[in-house]
């Protein structure tokens, strides 16, 4: 009750994040604004009906994703007892949609989240050490950026042979060096701020001085540039899938369902369709959130 | 006589210009060049010079944020540059520093008084302890810590930053505190309370002061003694009252000249030097200044001038005032 009455008062007070009277938190000015931001919400959403249906996959799912059928291949979306209809091999489409959500989005999310760790430490270590280590780390990083991304993707997991988890280490390949370069970039600009200097002057070590001036100033900004890369990585991963680099039958995933089903577009076109719909509108709904996320965390003033 | 708080003796620092392949040196920037001075406790010794004369960077390496390439710091009678981790951060509750920047200098995402509270965290105060002791500073430096303590810097105006980070200098309690630049961000009427209640704190607290600005009114206005620094080095060093009533060097003379003036009798019709500063990369050689002197000699080209005193604590490095010429070598 009190916290419904609180945000009326802020609402009363006009659209710009409140200020006067009513001291807030950085953390609690980025919720209000996403609060706000009607399209973030909406992405925020549809996300949440995505992920919750792939984590929900073996409740909701009516048939088992990899039981086909010969006698009914191909049939189209709202036909009984198959809401979307089914794939070239007669197999329930809703269940394998349900269940290839799982794989993409597993696919997709472990390489953003290894490359925000692994990428933050390395960029964060650079930038904030200078020097040699930073000239060696970066070169290096170089080494990879040289190469496209879907073309480095498909190297790597030509190297390593198809799986989930060759594609889950040639992906976090793919974007380690990307949160490197943004990691750095935003250390060695903070660095020079004169709040790390004033840190300095007061006898603080290396280790306070990044976990309590540093850290809090750099990873709103590689967050945002990571929530970026998510929808990249789906379709890298789901791309993957679909030259047989990834994900291998019969598992369900959507790059692979696409793969698949390819020739059967002639047949109908409706069915081949479904997966790419899944991909565009899941990479849609990050972008939108990470467009959000990032002019919600602009700090003002 | 008192033995001086803080003794710089021949700071020197050049910074590499890099270049090419392998980023070896291809130039050297002449930042701060050979200076010596002493600050007696309980002074305020304020620092003058055109922006890039080396002011903010001889500031820092006092503090030790830069490592001079030669010359000593001693703090108290003790070797700033080659105390021990712990020792200098001992050192450092003693020697604090009130940047220039009231934007850049407070970390966006810490309320102020977590800002505050911060160095005497670092310094093992418990947390309940700091931050009452942050919260009574903020008070001294007036800023309610009810109203404003539980903010965050972008919710302040510029002078109350301003406050902020002196407040947050001070609340180590140190003996010396660096001012660089502490008003120059801030409008004309914030300016004057902000020298007001520093004048004030270091009656109350029996500091000691070095003020760097390019700003004269600020300086003459809270100096005792004033050094003037011209491309790194050090041309002339005074009272404030002897360097006002009389300025000795050409350039003390014409950054007198050209400071902005209430008396109608003391504006100028041209301005009294011209050009910009050197290249501090490739100074000029012998006198540094010969490049803009009206009084230029040829032996000014070829030998530094040497300090020469021309009344009690009043010393000028510049041939103009030497005795005897032909005699030194």
């Amino acid at each position: 009750m009190a916290s419904s009455l609180g945000l009326g008062a802020a609402v009363d007070a006009g659209m710009a994040a409140p200020v006067a009277g009513a001291p807030m938190s950085y953390w609690r000015t980025v919720g209000w604004r996403l609060r706000h931001d009607r399209t973030t919400l909406a992405a925020g959403a549809v996300l949440l009906l995505i992920v919750l249906s792939a984590l929900l996959a073996p409740w909701l799912a009516p048939h088992d994703p990899s039981a086909g059928s010969i006698r009914l291949r191909l049939a189209s979306p709202g036909t009984p007892g198959h809401w979307l209809g089914t794939d070239e091999q007669g197999r329930d489409m809703l269940s394998r949609l349900l269940w290839g959500g799982r794989m993409t989005l597993l696919a997709g999310l472990t390489p953003v989240v290894v490359a925000f760790v692994v990428g933050s430490a390395l960029g964060i270590a650079a930038g904030f050490v200078g020097r040699t280590t930073n000239t060696l780390i970066m070169r290096t990083m170089d080494i990879f950026y040289a190469f496209p991304s879907v073309l480095l993707a498909i190297a790597i997991s030509g190297a390593l042979g198809p799986g989930l988890a060759n594609t889950l280490i040639s992906l976090s390949i793919v974007f380690i060096p990307r949160v490197v370069r943004v990691a750095e970039s935003a250390t060695v600009q903070v660095k020079g701020l004169e709040y790390i200097a004033a840190a300095r002057v007061s006898g603080a070590g290396v280790a306070a001085i990044v976990r309590h001036h540093l850290l809090a100033n750099v990873l709103g900004p590689i967050l945002v540039f990571a929530s970026t890369q998510v929808s990249l990585s789906i379709i890298l991963a789901a791309g993957l899938s679909f030259l047989g680099l990834g994900v291998t039958p019969p598992e369900a995933e959507w790059g692979l369902m696409l793969n698949t089903l390819r020739q059967s577009i002639y047949v109908n076109a409706v069915v081949p369709a479904l997966p790419g719909l899944a991909i565009f509108a899941t990479s849609m709904a990050f972008n939108l959130l990470s467009d959000g996320l990032r002019d919600a965390m602009e700090v003002r003033g | 006589m008192t033995a001086p708080l803080l003794r710089a003796r021949d700071l020197t620092k050049r910074f590499p210009l890099r270049g090419g392949l392998l980023g070896r040196p291809r130039a050297w920037v002449h930042a701060v060049d050979g200076v010596s001075f002493d600050v007696n406790p309980g002074e305020t010794l304020g620092i003058v010079g055109e922006s890039g004369c080396g002011k903010s960077t001889l500031a820092r390496l006092l503090l030790r944020l830069i490592e001079p390439d030669t010359g000593s710091v001693a703090f108290a009678g003790e070797d700033v540059l080659r105390a021990s981790r712990s020792r200098m951060k001992r050192l450092r509750r003693d020697l604090q520093l009130v940047f220039q920047d009231p934007y850049a200098s407070l970390n966006p995402r810490l309320t102020i008084e977590d800002a505050v509270a911060f160095s005497l965290l670092v310094h093992g105060t418990p947390r309940g302890e700091a931050r009452d002791r942050a919260r009574a500073l903020l008070d001294r430096v007036g800023l309610d810590p009810r109203l404003h303590g539980r903010r965050y810097a972008h919710e302040l105006s510029g002078g109350q930053r301003q406050r902020v980070n002196i407040a947050r200098a001070l609340v180590l309690d140190p003996r010396l505190l660096l001012l660089d630049e502490p008003v120059s961000a801030l409008d004309k009427s914030v300016q004057a309370q902000v020298l007001n209640l520093l004048q004030d704190l270091k009656a109350e607290r029996a500091l000691t002061y070095v003020l760097i600005s390019h700003d004269l009114n600020v300086i003459e206005y809270v100096s005792d003694r004033v050094l003037v620094m011209y491309l790194g080095e050090i041309v002339e060093t005074g009272s404030a009252e002897a360097l006002a009533r009389s300025p000795r060097h050409p350039y003390t003379q014409a950054l007198f000249a050209s400071a902005p003036s209430m008396d109608p009798d003391r504006r100028m019709d041209q301005p009294p030097i011209a050009g910009d500063p050197p290249n501090p990369i490739d100074p000029p050689s012998g006198c540094r200044f010969r490049t803009r002197c009206p009084f230029a000699m040829p032996r000014c080209a070829e030998v530094p001038p040497p300090f020469v005193p021309v009344e009690a604590g009043h010393e000028v490095a510049c041939h103009l005032y030497e005795l005897e010429p032909a005699g030194r070598r």
